[in-house]
């Protein structure tokens, strides 16, 4: 089975806290720790397994600039055989329908049976998937957490509320969209990616994918973010202030005014 | 102003909760907007009625093939019944999710999603606000509806609007073709856990905040001195750390405690959203703009690995 596999660099929120610059007009970037969308790098694993399994090779395509070229190479050390930049001013501010033009064109470029994206990567939007899979006419299954191959089709589980889970009989080729949790991704060390390190890496303009530059981008987006801000809160939570110990104090009387300690 | 469609989610001849919280949104893009139910399915003339109470006009489209909201289906059906340029609201839910993005294709209108408030419309431009960071920053965002739109709201921002009793209308006639790619064949329930936190009066939840595998048993240590139940969000799940029955959220366990305390947990909607009953919430967390305090009652600023032994060693001197 041929798979492609979309990714994209994110400000890793585990390890940073986000905050707005003084002009609101984008998050403070400089001290931000990067890596792949923590989804993209389940789907990653995923195709990688099925291809262990099945055959096949795994392609990691990703949108962005020179930098994102390091999350395709860190994908490679996981076991993807091939990685695709696809990169040039035109695309910059794309909105979600432009990623997924530009993808749908990196698709054509290919022979793939299978394309994964994540669920929803750092604005959370959860559209790219489901955008793809449209534009290709290709059948689409989103929050993916269960894959068996079958044949000329897959059987899939989409994760529903209360942890519930939707069996699909979905035709070949489609593009899935995968939720976390659906396997237990590899650890990539040091190592592995000293050795994909001198791999080439093609980079994609608009010209190499056949796109209208004018189609992409920000003056294309039919969705634009204006600017960054801090809502006006509510009340929020009383915070307890004081030392450690006044601290501790209030807390436990509280809890024993709620009925939290038995 | 171009037509308002609302997307009306049922099961078990019950409304969803999204139903007329979608009418109120439709309400705050256009006061004066007559917004359409539209109501998929087989067998649904109950429900329809119920919309109904509430929807001026509700457009029924009745099909065996609808009978499971397959989102593949039901997106053949709209695109053959939508007028151009409608402006189509969904719940940003595992259904929405699945059905949004691909139907804004297909109409050749605008996407924007897990929208958190709507501010107006000016000329073609409809202004909302959105989140990025599961919560942690707001932005304004502005969305080209001259070709109409598909609006995914988050589920629980609007109030249900009260609305108008109307009529229904069969429209099952025009569904079209509604072979499909893709086919439903069964829901597989969750499985028990060990514990039922359903039923917890008192709940320590623990987040990514916590680091560490290892790192649990300081949380079981404060659940034990306090006699409360264990339960957690979704990482500590996908991490394989405890068992999916312990994940309080949207796609988990919907919980209903007295008192809930979010141990290195930020806040996201999915997570909070299964958090009802209105209980007391306690929330510790070493970032002090995390989301979560916007929703507890009482907050700490602090390292959980340091404080929660303390909490414990305090609790156990009681
Ligand atoms: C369709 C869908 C369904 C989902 N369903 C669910 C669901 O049912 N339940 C759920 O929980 N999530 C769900 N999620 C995921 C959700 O969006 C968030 O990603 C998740 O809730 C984040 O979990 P968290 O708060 O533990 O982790 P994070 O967001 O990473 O937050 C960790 C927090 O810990 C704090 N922290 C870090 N270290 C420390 C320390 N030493 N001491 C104190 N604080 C510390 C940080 O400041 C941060 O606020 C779903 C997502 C999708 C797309
Ligand atoms: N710039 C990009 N390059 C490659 N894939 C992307 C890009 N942006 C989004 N995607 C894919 O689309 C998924 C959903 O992202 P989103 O729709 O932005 O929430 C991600 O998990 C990726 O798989």
């Amino acid at each position: 089975m041929e798979i492609l596999v979309c990714a994209k660099r994110v400000p890793d929120t585990a390890e940073n806290e986000i905050e707005i610059n003084s002009a609101g007009n984008d998050i403070k970037r400089d001290d931000l720790v990067y890596s792949v969308n923590e989804w993209d790098n389940y789907a990653v694993e995923e195709a990688i397994q099925i291809v262990e399994k099945h055959g096949g090779s795994v392609t990691v395509v990703t949108v962005g600039d020179d930098e994102s070229e390091e999350i395709l190479r860190r994908e490679m050390a996981m076991g993807a055989e091939n990685g695709i930049l696809l990169t040039d001013e035109a695309f910059e501010g794309s909105d979600g329908k432009g990623i997924a033009a530009l993808l749908k064109a990196a698709v054509e470029k290919g022979n793939y049976d299978l394309i994964m994206t994540g669920a929803q990567a750092d604005e959370g939007y959860a559209q790219v998937g489901g955008m793809l899979a449209a534009m290709l006419d290709y059948p689409y299954a989103s929050l993916v957490n269960k894959i068996e191959v079958g044949d000329g089709k897959l059987t899939v589980g989409r994760e529903i509320e209360g942890g519930n889970i939707e069996i699909n009989e979905i035709e070949l080729p489609c593009v899935l969209s995968i939720q976390t949790g659906i396997n237990e991704p590899r650890y990539v060390g040091i190592r592995g990616i000293r050795k994909v390190a001198s791999v080439n890496i093609p980079a994609m303009g608009a010209s190499d994918l056949g796109i209208d530059p004018a189609s992409v981008g920000a003056d294309a987006a039919g969705v634009k973010r204006i600017d960054y801000f801090v809502p006006e809160m509510g009340e929020g939570a009383q915070m307890l202030e004081g030392s450690d110990d006044e601290i501790l104090e209030k807390l436990i009387e509280l809890l024993k005014s709620k009925g939290g300690i038995k | 102003m171009a037509r308002i469609f609302a997307y009306i989610l049922h099961s078990n001849g019950e409304l969803d909760d999204s139903a007329l919280e979608l009418l109120a949104a439709a309400k705050r893009i256009d006061p004066d907007a007559d917004v359409t139910a539209i109501v998929t399915g087989s067998g649904i003339d109950d429900v329809c009625g119920k919309a109904a109470q509430s929807y001026k006009t509700v457009w029924k489209i009745d099909n065996e093939a609808l009978s499971y909201p397959n989102a593949e289906v039901v997106r053949k059906a709209l695109v053959n019944i939508l007028p151009a340029d409608s402006i189509v609201l969904l719940p940003h839910d595992h259904f929405g999710m699945d059905l949004g993005p691909g139907l804004s294709i297909k109409m050749d209108s605008s996407f924007v999603s897990d929208v958190v408030d709507i501010e107006k419309v000016e000329g073609n431009t409809l202004k909302v606000i959105r989140q990025e960071f599961t919560g942690q920053v707001s932005t304004h965002v502005h969305c080209d509806i001259s070709s109409g739109a598909v609006v995914n709201m988050r589920p629980g921002v609007c109030q249900p609007a009260e609305g108008q009793a109307g009529e229904v209308v069969d429209k099952s006639g025009e569904a079209g073709d509604l072979s499909a790619k893709r086919k439903f064949v069964e829901i597989q329930e969750a499985e028990a856990g060990e514990v039922d936190i359903t039923k917890s009066d008192v709940l320590v939840s623990v987040g990514r905040g916590i680091e560490d595998e290892d790192n649990l048993e300081i949380v079981f240590e404060l659940a034990g001195a306090m006699g409360a139940d264990v339960s957690c969000s979704r990482p500590i799940v996908d991490a394989k750390w405890l068992e999916k029955a312990r994940q309080v959220g949207t796609s988990g366990k919907t919980v209903k405690p007295k008192l809930y305390m979010a141990l290195g947990i930020s806040g996201s909607f999915q997570h909070v959203g299964g958090v009802k009953g209105n209980p007391f919430i306690v929330a510790i967390n070493k970032n002090p703009k995390a989301p979560i305090f916007q929703v507890a009652d009482v907050g700490v600023e602090a390292d959980i690995l340091e404080f929660v032994p303390e909490l414990t060693e305090k609790i156990k001197e009681l």
